[in-house]
């Protein structure tokens, strides 16, 4: 192995990614937007909820309920009808996901009974925002309902009114503001890295076959092994420079909590590099067209990524044999490690088994890649 | 050794076969040191797998390829750094300028550091490209980057130059620029095998080897190929009668061979001095008046024609 014949091919290939647009596009631009896309475009949170009301008593009671919606922030009250029609209507159209009735005796019930209840009509078409919209309901409701409670044992002297005896004191650790963004822009940073890692090596060796400049390479006493690195070690350096950016979006821009140490960063984000621009490399040299190469990229990549690799989607929650599955997706070891030190400053002992599997999985596809290339045209 | 340096390239029964296609059939030969040889041969006829295979970018289906005494086969790194290729299709990168494809290959062959920029030097000035350094190859004109694609394949001073058809597409100027290259390449020892579909190329080469179907038919220096081949001298006539004079010829003693050629008509007889002689009194007997007889040296298209008819009738139709 010389030096001096990786360092040709690495400037080489340097200059080509410069001259191209396309290259540089997918070098350079194609992190920042995708960040954003995905940083602002997944949310599991459910926040300011439309909500339609019908209040068919409008008391004073039936105000501060609709006050504690209204403060609440994950309700926002669009609109108030004064019948059955046209709320479902509204419901019907998507102006609001829930519809809140209150009964024309909301009040005297609440006087004569000590209890009373709201109707709430939710669009369940969505069901995970529907169960999240009935929880959050519910919520704001029994914090009115205590309210009421302690105006009643106010009025009536009674002291200490029905308190629960047993309560949960949670406390959230990790992802303090139970921010969904917090937990998923890190799975962003993984998916983008896996996308554009595998999009810049796949098109490395195709585009020599396509272009011709293949035959001449091969006559040249350059081997396989040179050539890899050669073509690898700009692609790895873009592929950090890459990485930095999406990591300072994620904490400048995306606020998100940073509490690890920049070395298991750095450390871990070259292994998940490694592999990723290892495989990328692995379809070039299998598939000759630089569209085909291309597209089985995006596949092999970008599926396995955003499905399997638990980073929105929780894992646990997965069927068992998919569970399995997940386990070959090397993506799922690096969300696993990008959240792990983003949220918990977890270190590099720490996260012994996800840097392992992505040790194994690098060296498979170091080796792979090193003997998949042949110097031949036949 | 002294056979490797002596004979830098034999091809021992070299056979390649693409399923039941044979490209290159039982193809045998020798070159010396410092020798320009011309594969010579239509489109298709096995020239091209033939230089990849004494590359070792194909791996032959049968026989032997020893090139600077290696075999190619069992190392091709180590032949690799001996040779210089050019391949059939453009192939050098058209995205980067002239300077850098050949910062390129200097690194690739290893070119020592101190020697580098004098060799860089040496391939821009035989290449006619001083003061293009900096251009796109991708805007250059076809001639200029074939001498570039030599001059990358010459960087590391190969004792052994495989040239595909090197001058295809480029004119008739740059084509004698360019063999006048390989001749001074050739005159300090390097031994260069070359393809081309240009007939008249074969003139410029030591010794030509004619290609055809994926045999090697014939292998001989031009001038022997020519007094060989035809088995007789080749004259040319024009007269006042071109078919009665056609059809006279064909039943004249000692010529062999008639045809009409534009306004004239070439034809193969068993000796010249007599045939001049005999020939206008001959046919005068007959009622043509001839304005004009006298020997012409064939050219390697007629030999090439001659050879590829007789072997056509021999070898299996295609």
């Amino acid at each position: 192995m010389r030096a001096r014949r990786i360092k040709a091919i690495a400037v080489k290939e340097m200059l080509q990614v410069w001259r191209d647009p396309i290259s540089l596009m997918i070098a350079l631009l194609m992190p920042f937007m995708q960040m954003i896309l995905l940083g602002y475009g997944v949310s599991l949170d459910v926040k300011g909820l439309p909500v339609c009301v019908f209040d068919r008593e409008a008391s004073q009671n039936s105000q501060a309920l609709l006050k504690h919606f209204q403060a609440s922030e994950y309700f926002s009250i669009v609109a108030g009808f004064d019948n059955y029609r046209d709320v479902t209507k509204a419901l019907d159209r998507g102006q609001c996901q829930l519809v809140l009735v209150i009964p024309s005796d909301f009040t005297e019930r609440l006087n004569d009974f000590g209890t009373s209840s709201v109707q709430a009509l939710v669009d369940a078409t969505d069901t995970n925002t529907a169960n999240i919209a009935i929880g959050y309901a519910q919520a704001v409701v029994s914090g009115f309902s205590s309210d009421v409670q302690l105006q009643m044992a106010d009025e009536t002297g009674s002291g200490i009114a029905m308190l629960q005896p047993v309560a949960i004191e949670s406390r959230v650790w990790f992802n303090e503001d139970l921010e969904s963004r917090d937990f998923i822009i890190p799975g962003v940073v993984a998916l983008v890295m896996a996308l554009v890692g595998a999009q810049l090596t796949s098109l490395t060796i195709s585009r020599e076959w396509e272009r011709g400049t293949m035959e001449l390479l091969v006559s040249t006493p350059v081997t396989p092994m040179e050539l890899m690195l050669g073509k690898l070690l700009p692609y790895f350096a873009i592929g950090l420079l890459d990485a930095i950016f999406c990591l300072a979006l994620a904490v400048f821009w995306f606020d998100v909590p940073f509490r690890g140490t920049l070395a298991t960063l750095f450390f871990t984000t070259s292994l998940f590099l490694i592999v990723v621009l290892g495989i990328g490399y692995l379809i070039s040299t299998a598939i000759r067209s630089q569209v085909g190469a291309a597209q089985i990229g995006l596949l092999v990549t970008l599926l396995p990524t955003t499905l399997l690799s638990g980073y929105a989607f929780p894992i646990d929650q997965m069927p068992t044999i998919v569970q399995g599955v997940t386990y070959l997706v090397f993506a799922r070891y690096y969300v696993t490690i990008l959240k792990a030190v983003f949220l918990k400053g977890s270190g590099v002992l720490d996260l012994a088994a996800p840097i392992l599997a992505m040790v194994v999985y690098a060296a498979i596809v170091a080796f792979l890649a090193a003997r998949a290339f042949h110097k031949r045209l036949d | 050794m002294t056979e490797a340096i002596d004979t830098p390239i034999i091809a021992e029964g070299l056979v390649k076969r693409f399923g039941s296609f044979a490209a290159v059939d039982h193809v045998s030969f020798r070159i010396a040191k410092g020798e320009i040889v011309g594969f010579l041969g239509p489109n298709g006829a096995g020239k091209s797998t033939t230089l990849r295979m004494l590359c070792g970018l194909l791996r032959p289906t049968e026989g032997r390829a020893l090139v600077a005494g290696i075999d190619v086969a069992r190392y091709p790194e180590r032949v690799r750094e001996r040779i210089g290729y050019m391949s059939q299709k453009f192939s050098l990168y058209s995205d980067l300028t002239v300077a850098e494809n050949l910062r390129f290959f200097a690194g690739i062959y290893r070119v020592p550091r101190a020697i580098r920029p004098e060799r860089i030097r040496f391939a821009i000035d035989m290449a006619g490209l001083t003061g293009r350094e900096t251009m796109l190859v991708s805007t250059l004109a076809g001639g200029w980057k074939q001498r570039l694609a030599l001059g990358c394949a010459i960087l590391h001073r190969p004792p052994i130059l495989f040239l595909d058809e090197p001058t295809s597409g480029v004119d008739p100027e740059s084509r004698r620029r360019f063999w006048d290259l390989i001749h001074s390449l050739s005159a300090d020892g390097v031994t260069v095998l070359v393809s081309t579909h240009y007939m008249e190329e074969a003139e410029y080469c030591h010794r030509v080897a004619l290609i055809d179907r994926g045999r090697l038919v014939e292998m001989a220096s031009p001038s022997a190929l020519k007094q060989l081949k035809l088995g007789g001298d080749l004259l040319v006539m024009e007269c006042d009668a071109l078919g009665a004079a056609i059809a006279a010829l064909h039943e004249a003693p000692g010529v062999q061979d008639v045809a009409a050629f534009g306004n004239s008509i070439h034809m193969l007889v068993d000796s010249a001095a007599p045939a001049i002689e005999a020939l206008p009194a001959y046919l005068a007997q007959r009622g043509v008046v001839v304005t004009r007889i006298e020997r012409i040296q064939p050219t390697i298209e007629d030999i090439f024609v001659q050879i590829i008819g007789a072997d056509k009738t021999k070898g299996p139709a295609s």
